[in-house]
């Protein structure tokens, strides 16, 4: 089943030098677990191919129901250097929500995603 | 009541410089609080404000809090609220002298204290600093600072708490500092009103959080959240965060009644995860604080509880921001309309590169946008074709300030000589602006001392 990450989740996102940081939160705690086995690193490194130059990093915050995303080389330069509309990445938030997961059904039902429409 | 249940109020009044001017006002004036924090400082605003103090000594901090500070004086001297901010910049002394100022004129001068808070400023110690083997590398590349020595602006270390606690000591109705971070504002009247002893790790680290969730003013009550935002009330009138804390760390985040905004565990959630490097190490001169220990739970209407937060000891280290000149930019745009609004803009793309390139312009770095198509979110946002209008966005920089000027004067023409249905350039040609950049390092924090004044 297809679910849309803005259907799941919200998000906030910021900057840190030429790295963006996307925090990605559950919109319910049972989402959290589907989150984690799904929004992997390498899915989210696939998603911003061609945007970003650097890396991405992965981090959880269980508490939170958040996962926290680092976006290396995402602004062009960052700060002052950066001649992008998003010089500090205020909006890579909503451009992680457009990411569509392919989960199987056996785990969408069980949590009761919603499947994107 | 016991000491263990004695409340203090923190209030937040400004996220960044340029931030509401109303908000500090509001928050003294909405209802009781104790202590009024201030930020006013980012990445950036330190270089900005060096090179105001270098045109005029008398400047070089965030003028606003004049007005700010003109604003709240009542609040101050009648009902004790004390004022906590690093509006001083690259100048702390001449901020609290035009606070002074201020006062005299309003007839309040002699009825409360200032402490400034200095020692954060390394501009003038850089060549004695290297020579002691401090390499101040920046922090992100690893390169020395030799490569952009001759173009230092300014310097400053990331000071914590400790100064201002010693300021509310010897009794400071307003603390003015220069570089303090942004959580030391919030935690260090904290920290004097508990008499939090320095290593008790866990409640510094309380005391960080608080500051992170307050320091971005209203961003944690419901500006720029995300979350339900359609159903976000009032934000006409929008209430800026409120921490009320206790003596073992714990606090409550709210707002002021009657104001507009929202304080929930959403709101709180998007402003903790802002700007968050690695959740387990919160980085801070008085301590690292874990964010993955943060518990938060709803606790009535706009009031959300923040408990169990847990830190450790800081790093030998303060973060040093330095600023350098970095050469120059110009950004400027044109808008095309429907129909077929982003081909024009692209074909318009390709001219103006193509003419750079006759006239035999470099540039480190040129960037084209299309915004109302792909600028923010890229190809992620499909190919932009069928958008009713495209602002067709393009920057360049460079060493070279003459290339870049000559850059401002190829994007008008286009109106006359590029593709049709283009307006949107009555701004006429860009301005040239100099890259002032920013260079994280870090330094042995025995190398900084910092200083506390009082004066009336």
């Amino acid at each position: 089943m297809k679910i849309r990450l803005l259907d799941v989740a919200h998000a906030r996102s910021g900057d840190k030098g030429d790295t963006a940081n996307v925090g990605l939160i559950a919109l319910r705690a049972e989402w959290y677990p589907v989150l984690v086995k799904y929004v992997t690193q390498a899915r989210v490194t696939e998603h911003f191919a061609g945007m970003i130059t650097g890396r991405v990093e992965r981090f959880e915050l269980p508490n939170l129901k958040a996962l926290n995303f680092l976006l290396h080389g995402a602004l062009d330069g960052g700060g002052t250097l950066s001649l992008k509309t998003d010089a500090q990445g205020k909006v890579y938030s909503t451009a992680l929500l457009r990411l569509v997961l392919e989960v199987p059904d056996d785990d969408a039902h069980a949590a009761g995603l919603p499947a994107a429409s | 009541m016991s000491d263990s249940e004695r409340v203090v109020r923190v209030a937040s009044g400004q996220g960044f410089w340029g931030d509401w001017l109303e908000a500090p006002r509001r928050q003294v004036e909405g209802g009781q609080v104790d202590y009024l924090m201030l930020d006013y400082l980012a990445e950036v605003t330190m270089s900005i404000l060096q090179k105001q103090k270098e045109r005029d000594p008398n400047m070089g901090y965030a003028r606003d809090f004049v007005g700010a500070m003109e604003s709240v004086f009542p609040a101050v001297v009648d009902k004790g609220v004390k004022v906590i901010a690093n509006a001083g910049g690259v100048n702390p002394q001449a901020c609290a002298t035009a606070i002074l100022a201020a006062a005299e004129k309003m007839g309040l001068r002699g009825k409360f204290k200032i402490g400034v808070v200095t020692g954060d400023d390394l501009l003038s110690r850089i060549d004695e600093l290297l020579a002691a083997g401090h390499t101040l590398a920046n922090m992100d590349t690893g390169e020395p600072l030799s490569t952009i020595r001759d173009r230092v602006l300014s310097a400053n270390a990331y000071i914590g708490s400790t100064p201002i606690v010693e300021a509310l000591e010897r009794g400071a109705n307003v603390v003015v500092t220069g570089r303090s971070t942004d959580t030391a504002l919030t935690m260090a009247p904290l920290r004097h009103e508990f008499k939090w002893a320095p290593d008790d790790w866990n409640k510094m680290a309380s005391g960080i959080i608080a500051g992170h969730i307050l320091e971005c003013g209203a961003q944690s009550s419901g500006g720029n959240c995300l979350y339900d935002w359609r159903n976000i009330p009032d934000l006409a009138n929008v209430g800026y965060p409120i921490a009320d804390a206790v003596a073992d760390g714990t606090f409550v985040i709210t707002k002021h009644p009657n104001t507009g905004g929202r304080v929930s565990i959403q709101t709180v959630s998007e402003q903790l995860v802002y700007e968050m490097g690695d959740p387990h190490a919160y980085i801070t001169p008085d301590v690292v604080a874990d964010f993955t220990s943060i518990q938060l739970e709803d606790a009535g209407e706009n009031r959300v509880r923040v408990h169990g937060v847990t830190g450790g000891p800081p790093t030998p280290f303060l973060k040093v921001s330095i600023a350098y000149r970095a050469g120059y930019k110009a950004v400027g745009s044109l808008v095309y309309s429907w129909p077929d609004a982003m081909e024009k803009a692209q074909l318009a793309d390709k001219i103006l590169r193509q003419r750079l390139d006759n006239l035999g312009l470099k540039f480190d770095q040129i960037l084209s946008e299309f915004v109302g198509a792909t600028s923010t979110h890229g190809h992620l946002a499909g190919d932009g074709h069928d958008a009713p209008e495209v602002q067709y966005r393009i920057g360049v920089r460079g060493n070279d300030r003459a290339a870049v000027e000559r850059f401002t004067r190829e994007i008008v023409p286009l109106v006359l000589n590029g593709p049709p249905s283009v307006t949107g350039f009555a701004g006429g040609r860009p301005k040239v602006e100099e890259i002032v950049a920013y260079w994280p390092a870090l330094l042995d924090k025995r190398a900084v001392t910092t200083h506390v004044d009082i004066q009336e």
